[in-house]
């Protein structure tokens, strides 16, 4: 995997978020305010624009860089500081220009390092983390079993979906959802929902090389 | 969705630039999205920034000026600004005494708050940030993001803006507003929900004799919903939840009424009326008050009430001049 790769995942991830855009939007109008699909479709569309004036030799760490730092910057919102911070914090784990498997495990955990001091949630508040630490958890168990990069992004994306599931009879504890205290459960978290669409995506780019 | 836009996806931009049109004593830059008072940055002085997502309005782009902020920097609709507005308001209002953040305890707020004074502090800016989180209908706030800041941040920007306008240094600012965020409570229900021009439908939906008690300003669902009651039973619903948390007996209280957007004003004096009777039942005296719609969720029905308890400094503050476009007083 390497930078167009990348880049790749997160045109992926833009166009999945935005053909769902709506769908995200009514879980957030349950829970939240109503505004996550609309919000991160629009964040993200600017960061594909902002990707695809990188000069051609750039490097993986500037592009996940680049592009969290442009969500930050564009989406607002506290999904646009989430999203951003683990974009960032993911890119400055890759350290190289060809990305194997350990890399990307490795960029993923920093991802999830990242959401959490940022927003200090743990698994089980319902939020984003429910689908975020299963992914990671799912990741670096098929590449220990021996998958290979797509491989393990592929059981990463259905372990994503499963913990946003999980999230349905959840109390939450954190975000707006948590106003709600029992009337947050039965209900999808919008923003672990949005987590497995951006861990499919990087399924759906990888999925050529497994 | 019927609405007074051209453009859902522009109508923030669209506000700033009829704000500006109408205020010319406003410095407003609809492509950075910030709204500044026309003499910042004023040297030695401690300049006041506030802002979160659109849909408040008059909060909080309508409460910059002399004797409140300094700079608001607005959202989109109902989404927290993000930090690069955060940080050139800050800037832009700095004008060597450092700068106060006043900031709504809801997620976003508070993260894009935070990242953005740390940026502002890599230009030797000093940031201090006060949380307001006066809402007293977030119950057991260890198990949630903690009470959310609503109808109080117009105390808090009134009363440290008076208090910045004199020429207090940083710290004082920083520490009226803790003061005043401690002593006040709010709580409010809605009669209806509203629409995200963004969305295009309803945040939530409420049967004809339904209303939600304990709303947040986002258009969010309330803590329960219940049976629609008399203006005097939303009031007193209102005013024992504060009065749970915080005793007002024996006190001299700041009390806003203020209509979330769609109640008219009539209605309005009719829930102060009631406010200032249970009031005067339960032993406080109502010092200040102040109706009107301040503190919006779009078109959202319903009311919400601010109690403050005041001391005689913060009643000396709450009566210093101010001039914005929307709490003007005394000069």
């Amino acid at each position: 995997m390497n930078a167009a790769d990348l880049t790749a995942w997160i045109r992926r991830a833009a166009e999945l978020v935005a053909a769902d855009a709506e769908r995200l939007t009514e879980l957030d109008a349950a829970i939240g305010d109503g505004d996550h699909g609309h919000n991160l479709a629009r964040g993200l569309a600017t960061a594909v624009d902002v990707l695809d004036e990188l000069p051609a030799d750039a490097s993986p760490q500037q592009v996940l860089t680049t592009a969290g730092r442009t969500l930050v910057s564009k989406t607002g919102g506290a999904s646009g500081a989430l999203y951003g911070m683990a974009l960032r914090r993911a890119g400055k784990a890759l350290k190289v220009d060809e990305i194997d498997a350990r890399w990307l495990g490795a960029a993923l955990r920093e991802a999830l390092a990242g959401v959490q001091d940022l927003g200090k949630a743990e698994e089980g508040d319902k939020t984003m983390v429910d689908a975020l630490a299963r992914a990671v958890a799912a990741f670096d168990a098929a590449r220990h079993e021996g998958a290979d990069l797509a491989g393990a992004a592929r059981a990463a994306a259905a372990a994503a979906e499963e913990g946003a599931q999980a999230t349905v009879p959840m109390q939450a504890r954190k975000g707006r959802a948590s106003y709600l205290g029992p009337r947050s459960v039965g209900h999808l978290d919008p923003g672990a929902a949005s987590t497995a669409l951006i861990l499919r995506a990087l399924a759906d780019v990888t999925g050529g090389e497994g | 969705m019927r609405k007074l836009i051209n453009d859902p996806a522009e109508v923030v931009a669209d506000a700033l630039r009829g704000l500006a049109a109408a205020h010319p004593d406003l410095r407003v830059d609809p492509d950075a999205g910030i709204v500044v008072r026309r003499d910042a940055p004023r040297s030695g002085k401690v300049g006041l920034v506030s802002g979160g997502g659109s849909g408040h309005e008059p909060l909080h782009v309508g409460f910059v000026g002399p004797g409140m902020l300094d700079a608001a920097c607005p959202g989109e609709v109902f989404t927290s600004p993000v930090p690069d507005q955060i940080t050139a308001a800050t800037t832009a209002v700095d004008g060597g005494a450092g700068v106060l953040h006043v900031v709504k305890n809801y997620t976003g707020d508070v993260l894009n708050f935070q990242m953005a004074a740390e940026l502002a502090e890599d230009e030797d800016v000093e940031v201090a940030t006060v949380i307001v989180d006066d809402d007293v209908a977030v119950q057991d706030s260890t198990y949630t993001a903690g009470r959310r800041g609503t109808g109080g941040t117009l105390f808090v920007e009134k009363i440290a803006g008076a208090l910045a306008e004199e020429g207090a240094d940083l710290d004082a600012v920083a520490a009226v507003a803790r003061e005043v965020n401690e002593r006040t409570r709010s709580f409010g229900v809605a009669l209806s929900p509203c629409t995200v021009p963004a969305a295009g439908r309803p945040t939530f939906e409420l049967g004809e004799n339904e209303m939600e008690l304990g709303i947040g300003i986002h258009g969010e669902p309330g803590r329960e919903r219940v049976r629609a009651g008399t203006a005097t039973e939303i009031v007193t619903a209102a005013l024992e939840a504060i009065d749970a948390d915080v005793p007002l007996r024996g006190e001299q209280v700041l009390v806003m009424v203020n209509g979330m957007g769609g109640t008219p004003l009539m209605e309005q004096y009719v829930a102060f009326g009631a406010a200032s009777a249970w009031l005067a039942d339960h032993g406080a005296t109502v010092a200040r008050s102040l109706v009107g719609a301040y503190v919006t969720s779009l078109e959202m029905a319903g009311v919400m009430v601010s109690v403050c308890r005041l001391t005689p400094g913060l009643t000396r503050l709450w009566d210093a001049p101010v001039q914005t476009p929307a709490l003007r007083w005394g000069r």
